[in-house]
């Protein structure tokens, strides 16, 4: 089976890995926005809890989890493997180069973007997922573990606040400009479709990372003292 | 000179020419003056005037890639003030007139830089690699005879004129030395959707996409980021459609093809 190898190994093939993980991760940015809007209600995390509760135990999302797992080590990995390579592919540099000319500077720093995203990805996982999967948070109300408070706590911390919101603008500029290219990759360019594509993406990237920024922010500035 | 415009004042130039002996010498940036240049006067006419004084000079004049000078054979490639083919855009190198440039400019010139295109000598690269790829499957084998009836096989008009803007393809590498990633997809997805387009492509449709991406990997370039830096610089417009075009058939030839390797 070494067509296989080949195919994977080859730059196109890479690149369609890191496209079609890349819109599989997107679809996965869709599902957490909308769950952790619960965030927003005023119960005092109830609703909240209830939702985490289920993520963390229904056999369905425990299973489709170890999909998003794959998801980023491939995306992660191809994308690395396929950084390294285009890095080598030029050892002397130029002299004077403008490249500000031609296009622009995010689509050029996507390494530089998803490697912040990564770095963010790892506290964000310790701090949240790691401890309500593993750790041992208090129960709730409803008797369900107190992953809100863990929340409030942390998003009542102003560096914490900048490091999400930090992240979301890096990942803002990362969807820019990965939407698009996760389309043209696959090959779906057309001169009907493709300037759609990049509207959708531009509005995708913001109200995605606006969602996402506004959790932190919200807890922050707007947010009492809770209740209990 | 006949025709010149009267008003077009000659210039006085700073050029940061890289010179470099050979393939395996250590290169560096030289400063050079230039005098009383016409803004009339193409790029590549700039630089015959600065080896006509470094000739005289008893010192070795800068060796440029050049031949047509009329903007169709892709020979000259030059990076101009961080630009491939200069400022201006759609253009060669020696469609790029000095009047682009205002006196008292200094203008760095500097080789294509991609490792699949080592600096032969000056600003001259060797692009011997391109050749490879299109030697792998740029191709279409027919019969030789005598020339085909011209309506033998019928090819829609849009076809052909879609066929014909990836033809137009000059293989001068600005998309490679443009792009971040020293990328030569540009260039390859032109030759490939020119022949993939045609009815005369289709015989070796899906072996030349699998040989051509093969032979692009193993000569060294990037991988295409889809930055759009090469189709922003290439002189002859060729668009990114191109290589959504070339993914579309490597995708469809590595599902479909009887290649077992």
């Amino acid at each position: 089976m070494s067509w296989i190898s080949n195919t994977f190994s080859s730059s196109i093939g890479r690149k369609v890995i890191v496209a079609i993980t890349g819109l599989f991760l997107c679809s996965f940015l869709v599902v957490h926005l909308i769950g952790n809007f619960q965030l927003f209600k005023d119960d005092g995390g109830a609703a909240f809890n209830i939702y985490s509760h289920f993520m963390g135990t229904n056999p369905v999302i425990r299973t489709v989890e170890w999909g998003l797992l794959l998801g980023f080590v491939f995306h992660i990995y191809e994308s690395y493997t396929l950084a390294v390579r285009n890095r080598a592919a030029r050892s002397v540099a130029y002299v004077d180069s403008r490249p500000s000319q031609n296009s622009p500077w995010y689509s050029r720093s996507m390494a530089l973007l998803g490697t912040i995203i990564l770095l963010f990805l790892l506290v964000h996982m310790y701090n949240f997922f790691y401890r309500a999967r593993f750790g041992d948070l208090d129960p709730d109300i409803n008797n369900n573990a107190d992953l809100y408070t863990l929340v409030y706590s942390s998003f009542k911390q102003w560096w914490y606040v900048l490091l999400y919101v930090a992240a979301q603008v890096a990942l803002c500029y990362h969807l820019i400009h990965g939407f698009r290219s996760g389309f043209q990759t696959l090959g779906l360019n057309h001169r009907k479709y493709t300037p759609l594509v990049r509207i959708i993406g531009y509005a995708f990237a913001i109200i995605v990372c606006a969602g996402f920024a506004a959790m932190p922010l919200y807890f922050f500035f707007f947010k009492p003292e809770l209740a209990h | 000179m006949a025709g010149s415009n009267p008003n077009a004042k000659p210039m006085n130039l700073t050029l940061k020419v890289w010179r470099q002996k050979n393939r395996n010498a250590e290169g560096q940036i030289v400063e050079y003056q230039v005098k009383d240049i016409s803004p009339e006067m193409s790029f590549l006419e700039m630089l015959d005037v600065l080896n006509e004084d470094l000739l005289h000079k008893g010192e070795e004049p800068v060796a440029f890639d050049h031949d047509c000078r009329e903007g169709i054979c892709g020979s000259c490639n030059l990076f101009i003030n961080g630009r491939a083919h200069g400022p201006e855009k759609g253009t060669t190198t020696c469609q790029l007139h000095m009047r682009k440039f205002s006196d008292g400019d200094t203008i760095t010139i500097e080789p294509w830089r991609a490792n699949a295109f080592p600096v032969n000598r000056d600003l001259s690269v060797d692009r011997s690699a391109f050749d490879r790829i299109i030697q792998a499957g740029g191709y279409v084998s027919v019969n030789t005879g005598g020339a085909p009836d011209g309506n033998e096989i019928p090819i829609p008009k849009p076809v052909a004129d879609r066929a014909f803007e990836a033809a137009t393809c000059i293989a001068c590498g600005a998309c490679v030395a443009a792009c971040k990633n020293a990328s030569a997809m540009l260039f390859v997805s032109a030759k490939i959707s020119q022949l993939a387009l045609l009815p005369q492509g289709q015989v070796e449709r899906k072996t030349r996409v699998e040989n051509m991406i093969a032979q692009m990997d193993k000569e060294g370039f990037g991988a295409c980021t889809n930055i759009g830096q090469c189709a922003a610089e290439c002189p002859v417009g060729i668009s990114l459609e191109n290589i959504a075009l070339m993914n579309r058939e490597f995708i469809s030839a590595k599902a479909t093809s009887n290649n077992l390797a």
